[in-house]
């Protein structure tokens, strides 16, 4: 049996990450820093925050931003590594770093959000 | 007296001096002149041993391609600055054995190009009888871009991946072969795939984007590549999910 080449999975991530930073993080970014410091918003409170991210929903989606972000973030880096330092013969320390990196990013992001966000600290 | 434009050609003779060097030339300037026009001028007026590829001079044979200035550019769509201060220097493309002089060994690419089957495939020939394939003009349109490639190989002399990594299918190839996978007559998407879904085909690529930028005839490979990449995480993925039926 062929083996599924590991490139085409990367590269799904790495682009799912692009597009849904590209399209999203400028709108949070909007909507929870730049438009209430211009006055153009309220800025929401604790409280509001987290009564909206009680919702699984709204979770599994920051979840999935931070992850595939971070896919696509270690995976650019890899190659710039690879390609700006030429260090490919350190192929599986670079990937453990680069990809180990988003994982760990990414298991810390739910961590934050299962657990943290869950407790209100009012 | 003329204006004179100053040229530093790259000059290599194995036989002759192992090392390579650059010369120093001077032409009158002529503002209908190309760089082509100018080394011609010199191989036959001042060294008759200059050697350098050309034939059509007009963009179309795509054989005199040359660095001018640092930049992958073709001899003969390329005018001489006016009034240069600084010498044009004129080497070989970059990342390809030199032969001699501008001449490089364009062996690797031949042998890439082919791999990739840059040729319309068809699984069950039609009798003639039946007439010839229509096509509308949106089903050219999707090829046509990638038709107009002359394999004058600026774009692997551009592209750094190529440069660090020789084994790379390179631009124009994986373009040509996107250019029969997106012809409507074509048949052999499915030949092409294990060449172009492979380590060194499009997945070696880290979208530089150069070869669009230097591609004289305003193909643009990495467009290509880039289509090709969704194209096979595509069918990696239904061959994760289904995999008899991807096959």
């Amino acid at each position: 049996m062929r083996r599924t080449p590991i490139e085409p999975i990367l590269w799904s991530l790495f682009s799912a990450g692009g597009m849904l930073s590209a399209l999203f993080i400028p709108v949070l970014l909007f909507i929870l820093v730049l438009a209430p410091a211009l006055g153009w918003l309220p800025a929401p409170g604790y409280a509001q925050l987290t009564s909206l991210l009680s919702h699984p929903l709204a979770r599994l989606f920051l979840i999935a931003l931070c992850a595939l972000a971070l896919v696509h973030a270690a995976h650019r880096f890899r190659y710039t590594l690879y390609d700006g330092l030429q260090i490919k013969h350190l192929n599986e320390l670079v990937n453990i770093l680069c990809y180990g990196g988003a994982l760990a990013g990414s298991v810390w992001a739910i961590f934050l959000l299962f657990t943290r966000v869950a407790e209100p600290r009012l | 007296m003329p204006e004179l434009v100053n040229l530093e050609v790259f000059r290599y003779s194995p036989e002759h001096t192992p090392e390579p060097r650059f010369q120093k030339f001077q032409v009158p300037y002529n503002k209908e002149w190309v760089v082509l026009d100018a080394l011609n001028y010199i191989k036959d007026r001042t060294d008759g041993s200059l050697s350098f590829r050309w034939s059509c001079r007009m963009g179309i044979c795509g054989s005199c391609g040359v660095l001018i200035n640092g930049e992958p550019k073709l001899s003969c769509a390329t005018f001489l600055p006016s009034k240069s201060s600084k010498p044009i220097r004129i080497e070989p493309l970059r990342h390809f054995p030199v032969i001699r002089d501008l001449i490089v060994h364009i062996g690797d690419f031949m042998t890439k190009l082919k791999k990739v089957k840059p040729w319309i495939i068809r699984t069950n020939e039609s009798p003639l009888s039946e007439g010839e394939f229509l096509q509308t003009p949106d089903e050219m349109e999707r090829y046509h871009q990638f038709s107009h490639c002359i394999n004058c190989m600026l774009c692997y002399a551009a592209c750094p991946i190529y440069g660090l990594d020789p084994l790379f299918a390179g631009p124009a190839a994986i373009a040509l072969a996107q250019r029969y996978n997106n012809d409507s007559r074509d048949q052999g998407a499915a030949r092409r795939m294990p060449i172009l879904s492979s380590h060194d085909g499009i997945w070696a690529c880290t979208f530089v984007g150069e070869c669009t930028q230097v591609c004289p005839k305003h193909v643009d490979p990495a467009a290509a590549i880039q289509q090709y990449k969704l194209t096979a995480a595509l069918h990696s993925l239904k061959s994760v999910i289904a995999p008899r039926g991807a096959a």
